[in-house]
């Protein structure tokens, strides 16, 4: 265990080593320097959407206009399934652009929009409570970086794309199979002797216990998610209930 | 470190998760609008899939194993459990603002003793 003396100067110096870059690092050894066909674009196109999603998500925190606000959050959003696509996680991001950004944030513009009349278009915070917040991001904004950057194996730097064999493996079919309890990567051990050793690593029997599908989960979500429609029809039924008798109480 | 030379790594996306999961905190803690609460929510929620994400890639991580699953497959559970709590969150919203004609979460304050 390292000193807090010692990690916090590493801490401090991560962000600022990628944010130096952006301020005018890159210009130098970036883009003068390097031949456009030694460009890392997966870099490139990382750093283009972690800037649009963490700024438009500090935005989102400093307007006050509740409609910017939604225009702010479906960006960073946006930008973050492109983290997604860059990741590998092409059906996750996929999901996020349909489900996130598709239809959660049109309800919450839809909601934006029912409640927007003019006094609460922009309801302001106190000062006392913005300079309070600020206090309290900063503390927490140190400790998730100090605890990102305190970890050797997550500071390893990950592969270029190219060096997998230019493919990467498609993602859909094993998440599939693991929403319906088959892991294809791991396969049991039955599965592994039919298969005559699997994947030789050897670990499967004890490790195969923990590392079972996700069917048990993926039902409970899907009930839950039935409940929770129905429980939202039915608070937006007992508004209009409850207007219709306030509209003949009131016609009495 | 520099994601222009070097390969990007999970420390990458780690600050990004960090930075998106302290904007929703604070857009959950500041804001008295009750829809820029529930941006808030879905900020932090994001910052989570991100973190989720990375440590399952096999892209960013050449020891990535069963989490390349496993990552994933959580990731979808947050986004559709998100979806959820989304539209549950906005009928409340929409009753207390038909009630109160207001939604100022400051002036929901009827529950206090």
């Amino acid at each position: 265990m390292m000193p807090s003396t010692l990690l916090g100067p590493a801490s401090l110096l991560g962000p600022t080593s990628l944010l130096g870059f952006v301020a005018g690092g890159g210009t130098a050894c970036g883009f003068a320097m390097v031949p456009l066909a030694a460009v890392n674009w997966h870099g490139l196109f990382f750093l283009a959407f972690a800037v649009v999603a963490c700024v438009m998500a500090v935005a989102v925190v400093l307007a006050d206009n509740v409609v910017r606000m939604a225009f702010y959050l479906v960006l960073s959003l946006g930008a973050t399934a492109g983290l997604f696509f860059l990741a590998g996680a092409e059906f996750v991001g996929a999901m996020q652009l349909m489900i996130y950004v598709g239809g959660t944030l049109v309800l919450l513009v839809f909601g934006v929009m029912l409640t927007a009349q003019a006094p609460f278009v922009s309801i302001k915070t106190a000062t006392g409570d913005r300079v309070l917040a600020g206090i309290v991001a900063a503390s927490l904004l140190a400790v998730l970086l100090q605890a990102a950057f305190s970890v050797h194996a997550w500071r390893e730097p990950g592969r270029f794309p190219g060096d997998t064999g230019g493919v990467v493996e498609p993602m859909s079919t094993p998440l599939g199979m693991a929403l319906v309890g088959v892991r294809v990567d791991d396969p049991s051990p039955g599965l592994a002797q039919e298969n005559g050793g699997g994947n030789g690593d050897g670990s499967g029997g004890a490790a195969a216990g923990g590392r079972s599908g996700y069917l048990l989960p993926f039902e409970i979500v899907s009930v839950h998610l039935l409940v929770v429609l129905v429980g939202a029809a039915y608070l937006a039924r007992a508004k209009r209930r409850r207007s219709s008798r306030e509209l003949s109480e009131a016609a009495r | 470190m520099n994601p222009l030379v070097d390969p990007v790594g999970v420390v990458h996306y780690l600050v990004v998760g960090a930075v998106l999961f302290t904007a929703g905190i604070v857009c959950m803690a500041v804001k008295r609008n009750a829809l820029g609460v529930l941006m808030g929510i879905e900020l932090v929620l994001n910052g989570a899939n991100v973190n989720f994400v990375a440590f399952g890639s096999p892209v960013l991580r050449a020891d990535a194993g069963p989490l390349a699953i496993d990552g994933p497959v959580i990731a979808l559970f947050v986004i559709v459990l998100a979806a959820a709590e989304a539209a549950v969150a906005l009928a409340i919203t929409l009753n207390f603002y038909n009630n109160h004609s207001t939604v100022d979460v400051d002036r929901a304050d009827e529950l206090k003793g």
